[in-house]
């Protein structure tokens, strides 16, 4: 079965999560094509995961409606959840079993026959680069090969779309980069990707279009270029005083740029000229005891919209 | 499956042989188990004890590992198969192993002549069926638990008193009468009275046919309530 074009793969509108009283997912609308690579990017406790396990057809929808492949989750649960491949936050792997077994038993859930599983988890374990670990069992692998594990085992129905709650959280940078390479590889075979995170950087590698949720609403839409651009003058240029004195040194440089951000630890101010700014600093006699001038990211609009960073 | 062969291995030369010793000494012993020796008397019950102390051991830990530590149960929740479907095959999983050690424990009966009796082969799916009737609920209560504060207290006040007071080591007749009622509630007792009748071949059918319907409801309500709990769990 093949979705038209025209259909989104998935679409949600005036989605809905609550447990109680506390709304987890707070009425979002979002739409992802076929062969799109779609984010959702927000701080811990944004309603990233609940949304992710409601598309994922293993959490209700509480409201609104949930279309993916066009099925509603509601009454086709399991035709859905056929389709999908799913990477959770935490790995789930058994660890008692070898990585080619991991494989092999999340195969047989999907009524894959045996000898196809066997085949499929050989093709993948050579995908995430792990063939040589094939009969070694899971348990000390290092979290990144962990990861690759559990992606190639989400990848053993050939699912159409992809469901990664934050891929890369907690794996160090070189293990990240290999994640990415290989999801990117992914994208490029057409497959559908659906993914969390709070790191920018992983939102600008991996998505065409992305959503920045807070506190369980969407608060700004679009790719990763244009969120910067509406939301964010293009460079950033980020002071550091001694410690605690932060607030008050901010003052010094009051004016400079478009706009001044005060953190605990730096003081942001966005501008078009970095340099240009920097200059402007040092001819005012402020002295702070570091400088960088950098693009600004993905970040800088979260914390222009929400008024918080993504990682505390 | 070893340690399965093992353990009732040591608890038949230790009590079979040292209590036995004393119990069989007695002018009345004949009378007092039914024509059976002490050692004849605890074999088989042990078929139902061990079936009943690995299902518990597997039901408890094991299951809030499924949803909380390893979280496998969320990874299978995550393909076609549906929370009722998981909590199945896990009951199917635990019917297994309960088998594997009933078998375990079938063969140290094998070895010894005083309880070499075909009646083994029927007293091995009454064991396994012992176990599940331990299983299931087990796995619906640690299915809506959230941390492991009660597990310590099951296994003490629940599994090892049935261990003891079960009807495995003495005749229920022996306890106080509001205490044997209790016991013959408790599904350990049907086990161990369906295992101890199938091998020394003393089985009537009627008593059978009561003590297999009371294990196996235990089991299905059990099975029935932990689709409904882990749907729940598995949906939050």
């Amino acid at each position: 079965m093949s979705v038209s074009v025209s259909t989104p793969l998935l679409s949600a509108s005036r989605l809905v999560k609550r447990f109680g009283d506390f709304v987890a997912v707070g009425g979002i609308d979002v739409e992802v094509q076929q062969g799109e690579s779609f984010g959702f990017l927000g701080p811990n406790g944004a309603g990233k995961s609940s949304t992710m396990r409601m598309i994922g057809c293993v959490s209700p929808v509480t409201e609104g409606e949930l279309r993916i492949f066009g099925l509603d989750p509601a009454t086709h649960g399991k035709q859905i959840r056929a389709r999908l491949g799913v990477v959770p936050q935490m790995d789930q792997l058994d660890e008692q079993l070898s990585v080619e077994d991991n494989l092999i038993l999340y195969g047989r859930y999907f009524d894959i026959p045996r000898a196809e599983c066997k085949r499929r988890a050989k093709e993948l374990l050579e995908f995430v680069q792990l063939t040589d670990r094939a009969k070694s069992s899971v348990e000390p692998l290092s979290g990144g090969m962990k990861r690759r594990v559990t992606i190639a085992r989400s990848l053993i129905n050939e699912p159409e779309l992809l469901l990664l709650d934050e891929p890369t959280t907690g794996l160090d940078p070189q293990a990240r980069h290999v994640l990415w390479d290989r999801l990117y590889r992914l994208k490029q075979r057409g497959v559908t990707l659906v993914l969390t995170t709070h790191y920018m950087d992983e939102a600008e590698q991996l998505c065409d279009r992305l959503v920045v949720m807070d506190q369980g609403k969407i608060v700004a839409m679009g790719s990763p270029r244009q969120l910067i651009q509406e939301h964010s003058p293009r460079e950033v240029l980020e002071l550091r005083y001694s410690a605690g004195t932060n607030e008050q040194r901010a003052l010094e440089v009051d004016g400079i740029g478009h706009r001044r951000e005060v953190l605990p630890d730096r003081v942001l101010i966005y501008a078009d000229d970095g340099e240009a700014a920097l200059a402007d600093v040092h001819a005012r006699g402020s002295r702070p005891e570091s400088v960088l001038v950098r693009r600004s990211s993905l970040e800088d609009v979260f914390l222009r919209l929400t008024g918080r960073s993504l990682v505390d | 499956m070893v340690g399965s062969f093992l353990q009732p291995l040591l608890y038949l030369l230790g009590m079979g042989l040292g209590v036995g010793a004393l119990v069989d000494r007695g002018d009345r012993s004949e009378q007092l188990l039914d024509g059976l020796t002490y050692f004849q008397f605890l074999a088989p019950g042990l078929l139902a004890t061990t079936a009943m102390m690995v299902c518990a051991n597997e039901a408890l830990w094991p299951v809030m590992g499924g949803f909380k530590w390893m979280r496998g149960f969320h990874a299978q929740a995550a393909t076609p198969l549906s929370p009722g479907e998981v909590a199945g095959g896990l009951a199917l999983w635990h019917g297994t192993k309960a088998l594997i050690s009933v078998c375990g424990v079938a063969l140290v009966l094998v070895l010894f002549a005083e309880t070499r009796s075909f009646g083994i082969l029927l007293a091995v799916p009454f064991g396994a069926l012992t176990g599940l009737a331990f299983a299931t609920p087990l796995s619906a209560w640690s299915s809506t638990r959230q941390r492991d504060t009660s597990f310590p207290a099951i296994n003490r006040f629940v599994i090892m008193p049935l261990f003891l007071f079960g009807g495995a080591f003495y005749p229920i007749e022996q306890l106080p009468d509001w205490m044997e009622s209790v016991a013959e509630f408790t599904p350990l007792w049907h086990g161990v009275e369906l295992c101890r009748g199938a091998v020394h071949g003393r089985l009537e059918f009627g008593s059978a046919v009561v003590h297999v319907a009371v294990l196996a409801s235990v089991a299905l309500v059990g099975w029935l309530v932990a689709r409904v709990t882990f749907a729940r769990r598995l949906a939050a």
